[in-house]
């Protein structure tokens, strides 16, 4: 027997929060499609049909029943996301294991949704970072950049059977982070290095325009209430905070801050990846100090750290503080003093 | 070498010091550890652990001498309760120590003779009445022991459950979580 | 009119269906054979029944009088005679039942005699008495005594709110109440304030009751100020609605009167009208019977009212119904059986239909979106109350401020996972008002047991003194007479015995069966011989404590 409330909000589901999250993200993938060539729809394919057979998998061996849980839709966002942030390209068992470390071990080894410490998909990117670095630094140059963009078919190719007879630095190229960082530690010029082919107009080559269309369906998701507004503000400004402090300090070592929010994972980031409500802080206030704090670190690792872009790491290092942060940054209770101690978990 | 044993040596002064100050600086002061027994132990002073009421098995808990899987009163959940105090694995009461549901005792009046043994058996003083006098039991304060059962002389009490009420009515566990499948 | 509100956090907007029934007039029902009117209508303690089996009542004479300080009174709904006092079925989420006064109407409606009262100068304590033995009580929902609510007590209250808001969704009694009898409402509202001592009155309606804000501002005064506030689940909260109106909170644990404000329903500013200038205590309230029905409206129900009878008053259930829900979809419960009677909380009778209240789908796990938090009109974190609820943590769940909860629903309404989060918080809390209920039973015993163990202490040493003050003066005579050695000996034969007595005693508490008359030793000692032949008790009689 239920008790009230029996009038239940209409469309409102997990299953439709999810459906919003990847309906904004079309414009993006869209973009990438345009801007670097089909070999999205490849990986994208790949990521989905490894996520949702994981999902199931993983469902079955925990003795959960599968409809509901594989209509939630959550692993396909998951996979998406992955999709979305791994290099395009690569071989295909890269996105296998990606997935196979983002929805079996980050999420269901951590209890299945809603119990993940961690974002899966940063996990999943984390760990080819790690175990597969290589791969990670081969991205799909732009069109008109690249000798050659494969086409849908010779991207199946690619994917399943390898490079063969084709240079991998014919349709590859670093990512301008990554020639930004190689090439202001050589000592050239940040003016000589903007100039060169694979940068555009404020950021990459191609990836300016994609990061706008993340923006594009990330304002989709504020209007229609699937996130607020804390989040992806707060994240954006501390990296543009912090990129401009770099900035100002050392313009020859480090890039202005609008290169730095429309290259890499910013814009996917700040949008759809630190607003996993799972792993991102809850409290307002929490909301704010963690999206700050992620932020802040993606642009320090950009900045000083092995790797061109932060965002796994900046994601995973600020899902650890979360329920400390949330811990200490409960709201005043209605009718409860101000400054009151209340709710320390 | 010698100085890398003097420094590791001189560490492990610093922070045992400090600990040992912090130690004496922050320490709690506490219930003694039979008072904790005792506040979750359930006061009916049945004896059913062996003990003459809930202070003695509180106090042979805290001496090691008593399991804590003695108390049908409390039932599991307090054994539960015992087990996260003293920091020990909950097991299961005891054999035979089924917890049974909440009663009270009451005396028929009419077969009452006023003997006040029951009176002298109550743990808790909750039986009212004077020799020759029809005894009657304080229900609010009766607390179930069963204590006054053997003595009466003509077997007049009797356990009464307690039904639940519109007052003291509780809402279920909700039972709606996705269940695993069979 | 524009009074500058102060909009709570949260809070939803569910659909209202109130043209369902505010359409129509308030209906008369016809006198019914039979009601039931239940002794534990209010908050607080059961009235105590004053009548039996085969008495004569007639209407409005008190069937069950206050017990106790938080208590009202009951009344007979109609004269007839009393069939039974016993346990019957109550509109109570339990469905279990609590004791009633079943009464056969005679068909006469022959009323007691009712005096009216002057209540300008009558002496507010002794109109306080008379409203508790008026029977009044909230009749928003909540049946908290009237009269203590209009006992100021230490606190000064300079703001009555009267709470016509009627936020949830179906309900239209209220609403109706204040467009067919504002005037009696205002009547009302001023015997509060002159019983309070108060000096500002504000009436807070929602904006979706023209109707009635319009009847309301016709009839009151110009030191009463009707405002208008935003549609908005739950503004009817007394709470919400109070800070609403004068942007302060009701500190947490505490009452508006903490505050200097007092919030009453406008249907028992009704009621208090028809009390003290009609002198009839609360014998009928308006409720409202909608969704699933033939004729949805409002009817003036007697108290004791049969659900059934009054489903049928609005023409039944229409085909294809699914069950009633006692009050609105938000903060209702479902009637488990529909001989239960209307109460003095009963505001609604909603039928429901399979396509309004579809069943609530399977709970999924909570994915933390917050959409609960921002929905929470108590600025609560209702994800992580849940979360130790869930975990049967009540501890933690409190720190949470888990009685903060006002249980109005808002987060179950809004959450994607469909998680039913209020009824989490229900079994916390009743959970954690039984531990305190267990607590407080354990302390009692153990300050009682603890007292018994000195008395007795007390006694043996006292017993223990006279034996030794006995002995001294024995010694004295003794010493005096040493030289006998047969008063020696004698001396030490009485010491073995008191010796032995005490032993005994010591060890066996004694038989106090002594001292009994002839005819009570025989009775016992027939007994004993019963139990000897029968032996189904392995105890006997002396067994030790």
């Amino acid at each position: 027997m239920n008790g009230s409330p029996f009038a239940l909000l209409g469309h409102n589901s997990v299953t439709a929060v999810m459906a919003k999250v990847m309906a904004a993200l079309i414009p993006g993938i869209i973009a990438h499609a345009w801007f670097f060539g089909p070999g999205i729809w490849v990986s994208l394919l790949l990521c989905v049909v490894f996520g949702a057979v994981l999902e199931a998998l993983m469902l079955l061996l925990r003795g959960l029943p599968l409809k509901p849980f594989l209509s939630d839709g959550s692993a396909l966002v998951t996979a998406a996301l992955l999709a979305l942030a791994l290099p395009t390209l690569a071989p295909w068992w890269l996105y296998l294991m990606a997935t196979l470390f983002a929805v079996g071990v980050a999420k269901h080894l951590y209890g299945g949704l809603g119990q993940n410490l961690f974002n899966p998909a940063m996990v999943g990117y984390a760990a080819m970072i790690i175990g597969f670095p290589v791969y990670m630094t081969q991205w799909a140059a732009p069109i008109g950049v690249a000798h050659f963009t494969p086409s849908l078919a010779e991207a199946f190719d690619l994917v399943f059977a390898g490079a063969g007879a084709i240079s991998v630095d014919a349709y590859t190229s670093a990512t301008p982070l990554d020639a930004w960082k190689t090439q202001a530690r050589q000592g050239m010029a940040g003016a000589d290095i903007l100039v060169q082919p694979i940068f555009g107009w404020a950021g990459a080559r191609g990836q300016e325009m994609v990061a706008l269309m993340y923006l594009l369906g990330g304002l989709l998701l504020l209007a229609n209430r699937v996130i607020t507004w804390h989040i992806p503000v707060t994240f954006l400004a501390a990296m543009a905070l912090t990129a401009g402090l770099l900035h100002l300090a050392n313009p020859a070592q480090h890039a202005p801050p609008l290169f730095h929010l429309l290259s890499g994972g910013a814009m996917l980031c700040a949008f759809f990846i630190a607003t996993d409500p799972v792993t991102a802080a809850s409290t307002p206030l929490g909301k704010l100090i963690y999206a700050a704090l992620a932020g802040f670190l993606m642009m320090i690792i950009r900045a000083f750290g092995a790797y061109p872009d932060g965002v796994a790491f900046a994601i995973l290092l600020a899902n650890i503080c979360v329920p400390f942060i949330d811990a200490y940054t409960q709201p005043r209770v209605f009718g409860h003093k101000r400054g009151g101690k209340r709710g320390q978990a | 070498m010698i100085s890398a044993i003097l420094v590791m040596a001189g560490i492990g002064l610093v922070l045992g010091g400090v600990l040992g100050w912090a130690s004496i600086r922050y320490r709690v002061q506490d219930d003694p550890l039979v008072e904790k027994i005792d506040a979750i132990l359930p006061q009916t002073q049945c004896g059913q652990c062996g003990f003459p009421g809930c202070k003695p098995y509180a106090e042979a808990i805290s001496k090691g001498e008593a399991d804590i899987n003695l108390c049908p009163p409390g039932g599991n959940d307090g054994v539960k309760r015992l087990a996260e105090l003293l920091g020990v694995e909950p097991k299961p009461l005891g054999a035979g120590m089924e917890p049974k549901p909440k009663a009270v005792a009451v005396i028929d009046e009419n077969t009452c003779i006023g003997c006040t043994l029951c009176i002298q058996a109550c743990p808790v003083d909750a039986i009212l009445g004077a020799a020759k006098q029809m005894h009657s039991i304080i229900a609010e304060q009766c607390t179930g022991c069963e204590l006054c059962l053997p003595p009466c002389p003509v077997d007049c009490i009797s356990m009464q459950v307690i039904r639940e009420d519109v007052a003291t009515w509780k809402w279920r566990y909700p039972m709606h979580m996705m269940k695993r499948a069979a | 009119m524009s009074r500058k509100l102060f909009p709570f956090n949260g809070g939803v907007h569910p659909d209202g269906h109130k043209e369902a029934s505010n359409a129509t007039p308030i209906r008369a029902m016809p006198l019914l054979p039979r009601y039931v009117v239940p002794l534990r209508q209010h908050i607080g303690v059961p009235a105590r029944p004053l009548v039996r089996a085969g008495e004569r009542v007639a209407r409005g004479q008190m069937i069950g009088a206050a017990e106790g300080y938080v208590s009202t009174a009951a009344h007979a709904p109609t004269s007839g005679t009393v069939l039974a006092v016993e346990p019957r079925a109550v509109p109570h989420p339990s469905g279990l039942f609590d004791l009633c006064v079943v009464i056969e109407a005679d068909g006469e409606d022959r009323a007691v005699e009712l005096q009216p009262l002057d209540w300008r100068n009558l002496d507010a304590s002794a109109l306080r008495n008379r409203i508790r033995d008026l029977g009044l009580a909230g009749l928003g929902g909540a049946v908290f005594p009237s009269y203590i609510k209009l006992n100021p007590g230490a606190q000064a209250i300079h703001t009555l709110i009267l709470n016509g808001a009627e936020c949830e969704p179906w309900i239209t009694c209220d609403d109706r109440l204040m467009r067919e009898r504002a005037a009696e409402i205002v009547l009302g509202a001023e015997i509060m304030r002159h019983a309070l001592g108060c000096a500002s009155v504000l009436f807070g309606v929602e904006d979706n009751k023209p109707e009635a804000l319009a009847a309301l501002r016709a009839a009151a005064p110009a030191d009463m100020e009707v405002v208008s506030v935003p549609t908005l689940y739950p503004s009817g909260g007394g709470k919400q609605l109070t800070y609403l109106l004068t942007g302060v909170e009701t500190p947490t644990g505490g009452r508006s009167t903490d505050v200097g404000i007092q919030v009453f329903n406008v249907g028992t500013a009704y009621s208090l009208y028809r009390a003290v200038c009609l002198g009839e205590p609360l014998l009928s309230r308006v409720v409202t019977v909608t969704g699933h029905v033939a004729e949805p409206g409002n009817f003036e129900a007697r108290i004791g009212t049969p659900l059934a009878d009054l489903l049928a008053a609005a023409g039944g259930a229409l085909p294809g119904a699914v069950g009633e829900i006692i009050g609105g979809p938000m903060m209702g419960f479902d009637l488990l059986d529909r001989v239960a009677p209307v109460t003095k909380s009963v505001n609604c009778l909603l039928v429901k239909d399979p396509r309004l209240f579809p069943a609530r789908p399977a709970a999924l796990p909570c994915i933390r979106c917050g959409a609960c938090a921002r929905a929470c009109p108590a600025d609560l974190q209702p994800f992580e109350m849940y979360w130790f609820s869930r975990a049967k943590d009540f501890g933690k769940a409190q720190s949470y401020d888990l009685f903060d909860c006002i249980e109005c629903g808002c987060c179950a309404y809004v959450c994607p996972s469909h998680i039913p989060l209020v009824d989490f918080f229900r079994y916390a809390k009743s959970e954690i008002w039984e531990r305190e209920r267990d607590k407080r039973e354990a302390d009692q015993a153990r300050r009682r047991h603890e007292f018994k163990e000195f008395r007795l202490e007390r006694e043996k040493k006292e017993k223990a003194e006279k034996f030794a003050k006995a002995a001294e003066k024995q010694k004295a005579t003794a010493g005096t007479e040493a030289a006998d050695p047969e008063e020696a000996r004698k001396k030490a034969i009485l010491q073995g015995a008191l010796e032995r007595a005490r032993l005994a005693k010591e060890g066996v508490t004694p038989k106090n069966t002594d001292n009994l008359p002839a005819a009570v030793e025989k009775e016992i000692a027939e007994i004993d011989a019963r139990r000897a032949q029968a032996e189904t008790r392995p105890e006997s009689g002396e067994s030790t404590p």
